[in-house]
């Protein structure tokens, strides 16, 4: 069967290190994700939302159902398999914008094109091309405490962006910044699933970011409790 | 990713954060220049013991002449005229004997020009610098007839020399001895510190004769103040001893009941005491050594813990954009290799410089083995590689959400 792009069946997580009587992290959550949707993940804190999206990024792994990636089940993909996963098909973005302090922004957004394979010259120039992309270009030789967080964070979505990847999975990506800047962040989302087609895979709390998306899926302890398109409320 | 691109981001983290990559390597440079430093300077003692063991030569005895008294006082041994080159020539007719080396020492003001220098002068015949494993270096040693004729003839100390003579080689040229007239033969080579610690290059050897009739005046002609004895073998010292003593009671014709009027003593003992110091010293080296090692290998192991460990995080973002384990293990041994690699060398650089400085100031001997370096470079590199390795294989292990979420 010609699978979808992303596709969970009875997906559960339940922590080692939990105690005993905690209910799962995730419980049996079924869904799919077509390329090109922008979805928005949402609910409280301990509801199972940061779990689903590491899990969907193979950056943990369930516990218990099935999780398809463009109709090839995960589970059987060693953990170098899942690393050129996660370096082709995927690109991270998080709230803590998880950059390397010591490095320059173009050089942080050159390193997935290091695990790619790829030449100095040619990161060099597709870095630069990147941080352009997210209007960094004068800054890509700054380090990134030299930055401002939405400039740290467009470093970060550079980054993501490195190897054209199918699937951007950002955890509270504007958690740690201020409105404006946090509208910025979102237009760029925007644009990039607009112009490139790109899936996004957003996880947040806040009713104003998950409005930028087209799918919303709410998260309570572990269930999905709604699943449905945005709908654009009026402003009171 | 291929293996340049590896190397160059090892290198590149390394640069990237200096401080940390200065204080790792630190731990590498403590950790060996202490071990290289501590075992040249106790190598250095150890082996001037060693010198001054041998520069006695080997298989000695020494027989002094007996003690006088006057009333109730007793003088000490080498005071009474007992001993005779009669009796010498006699000890070295014994079977456990290979050479006999009659001594008549003094004490004598030298001059050469304007300098002059009070020193030890030493009567001796021609076995003496082969007894004492004393050769002499440039010019002549001296011969049978210099000791039938009483010449004056004398050969130099290398510390006399340097009191005497500028630049000048004085073999051939005349110093004065209590004013007297004599020609240098030739030079002793050096010989160094006695166990005693007594400068024994401070001296110069004239013929015993031309000591006894011309330098000082003897009242008893033909004695002498002692004699070294060479047994014909290190096992034959305790039979020359019985034999010597048992010749000189019947030459000096002593009853059955009376003391001897002369002493034998066996240097070789002297010199196994000494030996048995220099064991000690080199057990104890080693101890110090090990105990070096080992607290440098602790330094070593707990620097490369903390900074590999804090950098779990880093790992957790190599891993999620799509690091694979051994690119990332790859990484840190690389880094952890250069560290240290840079940092044993640099080690052994102060280590040795260090010892020299030490040696310098407080005017000791320091002596260097490269099997030490090599040890102390391996340990600490293999201490220094494996705990820079073992975290970030642990990290690496790790699922990257949890290698993320380590602060």
């Amino acid at each position: 069967m010609a699978g979808r792009f992303i596709e969970v069946e009875g997906l559960g997580k339940q922590y080692e290190s939990a105690a005993p009587d905690t209910p799962p992290a995730l419980d049996a959550v079924t869904l799919a994700i077509d390329q090109g949707e922008f979805v928005a993940v949402m609910g409280p804190s301990g509801s199972g939302k940061s779990t689903f999206m590491n899990v969907i990024g193979l950056l943990d792994a369930p516990t218990a159902g099935a999780y398809r990636l463009e109709g090839q089940d995960v589970a059987g993909l060693t953990t170098d398999e899942a690393a050129h996963v996660r370096n082709r098909v995927f690109g991270f973005v998080f709230q803590g914008f998880n950059l390397l302090k010591r490095i320059s922004a173009a050089e942080n957004v050159a390193l997935p094109m290091v695990y790619a394979g790829l030449g100095g010259a040619e990161r060099r120039r597709r870095a630069i091309e990147l941080l352009d992309q997210v209007g960094l270009a004068k800054y890509a030789d700054s380090q990134p405490n030299r930055l401002s967080g939405g400039q740290q964070q467009r470093v970060a979505i550079a980054r993501a962006l490195a190897n054209r990847p199918r699937l951007i999975l950002a955890d509270e990506p504007t958690g740690n910044l201020d409105t404006a800047t946090s509208d910025e962040i979102m237009t760029l989302f925007t644009q990039l699933n607009r112009d490139t087609g790109v899936t996004i895979l957003l996880v947040t709390h806040e009713n104003d970011i998950a409005n930028y998306a087209k799918r919303l899926i709410r998260f309570k302890d572990g269930h999905v409790v709604h699943d449905g398109p945005v709908v654009h409320e009026a402003h009171a | 990713m291929n293996p340049l691109a590896v190397v160059v981001e090892a290198w590149r983290s390394l640069g990237a954060n200096k401080l940390r990559t200065g204080l790792t390597m630190l731990g590498m440079i403590i950790g060996v220049a202490a071990v290289v430093l501590m075992l040249a300077v106790g190598t250095g003692a150890q082996n001037q013991v060693n010198r001054a063991v041998s520069s006695m030569g080997s298989n000695l005895l020494v027989i002094l002449s007996g003690s006088t008294s006057s009333g109730a006082l007793r003088f000490g041994s080498g005071n009474a005229p007992t001993l005779t080159t009669g009796d010498a020539d006699a000890i070295a007719r014994l079977a456990s004997v290979q050479a006999v080396a009659p001594t008549f020492p003094g004490g004598a003001q030298v001059a050469y020009g304007i300098n002059n220098w009070g020193t030890q002068v030493l009567g001796v015949t021609p076995e003496y610098t082969a007894v004492r494993d004393w050769p002499v270096e440039s010019g002549d040693t001296l011969g049978e007839t210099d000791v039938r004729s009483a010449t004056r003839v004398v050969l130099l100390g290398t510390t006399v020399v340097e009191k005497l003579f500028d630049t000048e080689d004085p073999v051939g040229k005349t110093i004065r001895i209590r004013g007297q007239p004599f020609q240098v033969l030739g030079v002793l080579k050096k010989k160094g510190q006695s166990l005693d610690g007594r400068d024994q290059d401070d001296s110069v050897l004239v013929p015993i004769t031309t000591a006894q009739s011309k330098l000082f005046g003897n009242r008893f002609p033909g004695t002498v103040r002692f004699m070294f004895v060479q047994a014909v073998s290190q096992e034959a010292t305790s039979a020359a001893e019985q034999d010597i003593t048992l010749l000189l009671r019947q030459r000096h014709r002593i009853q059955p009941d009376q003391e001897d009027d002369f002493t034998v003593r066996n240097l070789t003992q002297v010199a196994e005491a000494a030996s048995a110091t220099a064991r000690i010293l080199s057990l104890m080296l080693g101890a110090i050594g090990s105990i070096s090692l080992v607290v440098g290998g602790i330094g070593i192991m707990n620097i490369m813990l903390v900074s590999v460990t804090e950098r779990t995080r880093e790992i957790g973002i190599r891993m999620a954009i799509g690091a694979r384990q051994r690119d990332v293990l790859l990484q840190f041994l690389l880094e952890a290799l250069m560290i240290c690699i840079v940092g044993g060398l640099i080690g052994i650089a102060i280590g040795v410089g260090g010892a020299y400085a030490v040696g310098k100031a407080m005017q000791i001997e320091v002596a260097f083995s490269a099997w030490v370096m090599l040890v102390a470079f391996a340990v600490s590199a293999a201490t220094g590689i494996f705990f820079g390795f073992w975290p970030a294989r642990r990290a690496a292990a790790l699922r990257p959400v949890e290698a993320l979420r380590h602060e």
